[in-house]
């Protein structure tokens, strides 16, 4: 022990950070791979609950090793090229897809200073990032040279567009009640209690922002991209192995995403709803459950993921035009008036989340 | 003007999308239907086509008498058969081929047949492991009805009123 420690202090201390950052990805990435498997299984049994059906049920413990099964299938399938697509696009793609799914997790913090980078305007690298993932589905269903690869780049491409407003004027009106940009500042601007969560002020943008947060991770049924009546599967029918998981990976990464940033940003991330009541945190076991932390965050981000799939299970397919009216017509008024209203009870000093 | 208010109010409060969630969220707490195939099975009728057989009389005389009704009968062609007169004068079949990917399980042959001689069983979990096992011979058939007698006499005897 002592040897390692003094291996540790004889590292330069440049290296020292990296390591520490490097472990610190490790200890976030880990757990959100892990979450997307089983978020996966989720969906299927959800789904298959409400359509009075049992899911999978077979592989492992009441189907608990299937996400591992599907992930070894998928990586021992074989990667096919279209002969006529651009190769090197074409593996550049997938990737291009996950790493901005990924890289937004570093801003995200999980519990009070539990975040990889205290960035002061966390919001906008949330928004610049999550813009980015659009590039790899575009650059897909370019480089698949397929049709229906290319009219779902051009539809997702339209939407991802229409819907981003929408969540940016959404998430506008989040950071005029909470004064800053960061994500840590944001939830702390919530605290005391549940009456002091945004949701309750910003109600509407809360439904607008997960409404286009659904429309934006291209999930039901807003998922024309997929669209697998007409366009078979969309930006990835040419994908197949690891190459498709990739996108799989970015697509349930940013609905976790999703769920986990309308949790910060209106439902107080970590803080407990019991915040308030001081003698219930001070009984001994049940006071820490209670009192705020990283299972209230999981807890509140495990609605809006269930959301998710109860979404899907419930709701027909958006057409494509009627997406972009919803997108242009309604959302984005919504957010402009109830902003405004909000801009003049802030001038007015009328602050209920105060 | 009431009515657009109605819609205006309706669609801000996503009331037909809630309607739906709660339907679909009723079922997710509903007793699953599904039936856990291997473990669970659900109850077959005595007058299930599955697997052929070809069936004795209890002296163990073979019952089938080579008329070929059901070989007329079959719309699928699967059946073929060929005869022989035995020495003491009874007709008899050499061959009785039923080729199984042919077959369509309609159960005519069973229909047809004058003395109940072949029948369909209730077995459907079988299966071929090579090529040319599909076309059951006449052995294969005969030792199949010895095996299932009891059942296959049981279920005729339940549906011989309604026949």
């Amino acid at each position: 022990m002592d040897s390692l420690i003094g291996f540790w202090d004889s590292l330069p201390s440049a290296l020292q950070t990296v390591i520490v950052i490097l472990l610190k990805i490790v200890a976030i990435l880990l757990p959100l791979i892990l979450a997307v498997a089983y978020t996966t299984f989720a969906e299927r049994k959800v789904i298959g609950y409400m359509q009075v059906r049992c899911g999978p049920n077979r592989v492992g413990p009441k189907g608990w090793l299937q996400p591992i099964a599907d992930v070894v299938k998928l990586m021992f399938k074989e990667i096919i090229t279209p002969t006529a697509s651009s190769k090197a696009v074409f593996f550049i793609a997938p990737i291009l897809a996950l790493a901005p799914a990924l890289a937004v997790w570093s801003v995200i913090p999980f519990f009070d200073g539990g975040v990889l980078a205290n960035v002061n305007a966390g919001l906008l690298f949330v928004l610049a990032i999550t813009s980015l993932d659009v590039f790899g589905i575009i650059l897909a269903g370019w480089a698949s040279n397929s049709k229906y690869a290319i009219l779902s780049s051009m539809r997702i491409g339209a939407q991802m567009v229409a819907y981003e407003i929408a969540m940016g004027f959404a998430l506008v009106g989040v950071l005029m009640a909470a004064g800053s940009l960061n994500l840590s500042d944001i939830v702390n601007a919530q605290s005391g209690g549940i009456q002091n969560w945004f949701m309750w002020p910003l109600f509407g943008l809360l439904v607008v922002y997960f409404i286009s947060g659904v429309a934006e991770t291209n999930r039901a049924p807003f998922d024309v991209a997929e669209g697998e009546s007409e366009i078979v599967a969309g930006f990835h029918v040419e994908y197949s192995g690891m190459a498709f998981a990739l996108f799989f990976l970015a697509e349930y990464a940013s609905m976790i995403l999703i769920s986990v940033l309308t949790t910060l940003l209106f439902l107080g991330g970590w803080l407990s709803p019991f915040e308030s009541f001081e003698g219930l945190l001070a009984i001994p076991v049940i006071g820490s459950i209670l009192g705020s932390g990283l299972h209230w965050l999981v807890f509140k981000s495990l609605i809006f993921l269930f959301l998710y799939l109860w979404f899907r299970a419930t709701f027909p397919r958006y057409r494509y035009d009627q997406i972009m009216r919803l997108g242009w017509k309604i959302l984005i008024p919504v957010t402009l008036v109830w902003i405004f209203g909000e801009g003049i009870a802030i001038g007015l000093g009328w602050e209920p989340w105060k | 003007m009431i009515s657009s208010i109605k819609h205006f109010v309706k669609t801000f409060t996503l009331f037909e999308l809630l309607q739906g969630l709660s339907v679909t969220g009723k079922y997710f707490f509903s007793k699953k239907v599904t039936v856990q195939y291997p473990e669970q099975k659900t109850p077959i009728s005595p007058r299930f086509r599955g697997h052929h057989a070809l069936r004795r009389y209890p002296n163990g005389e073979e019952r089938c008498i080579a008329c070929k009704l059901c070989e007329a009968a079959c719309p699928a062609l699967a059946i073929d058969i060929e005869l022989e007169e035995r020495a003491d004068g009874t007709r008899r079949t050499t061959k009785y081929d039923i080729d199984m990917f042919k077959c369509i399980y309609c159960g005519f042959c069973e229909e047809a047949c004058p003395v109940d001689a072949i029948v369909e069983t209730q077995i459907f979990e079988y299966h071929f492991e090579e090529r040319g096992e599909h076309v059951i011979t006449k052995e294969k058939l005969l030792a199949f009805g010895d095996k299932h007698e009891a059942e296959i006499a049981k279920h005729r005897a339940i549906d011989a009123p309604y026949r």
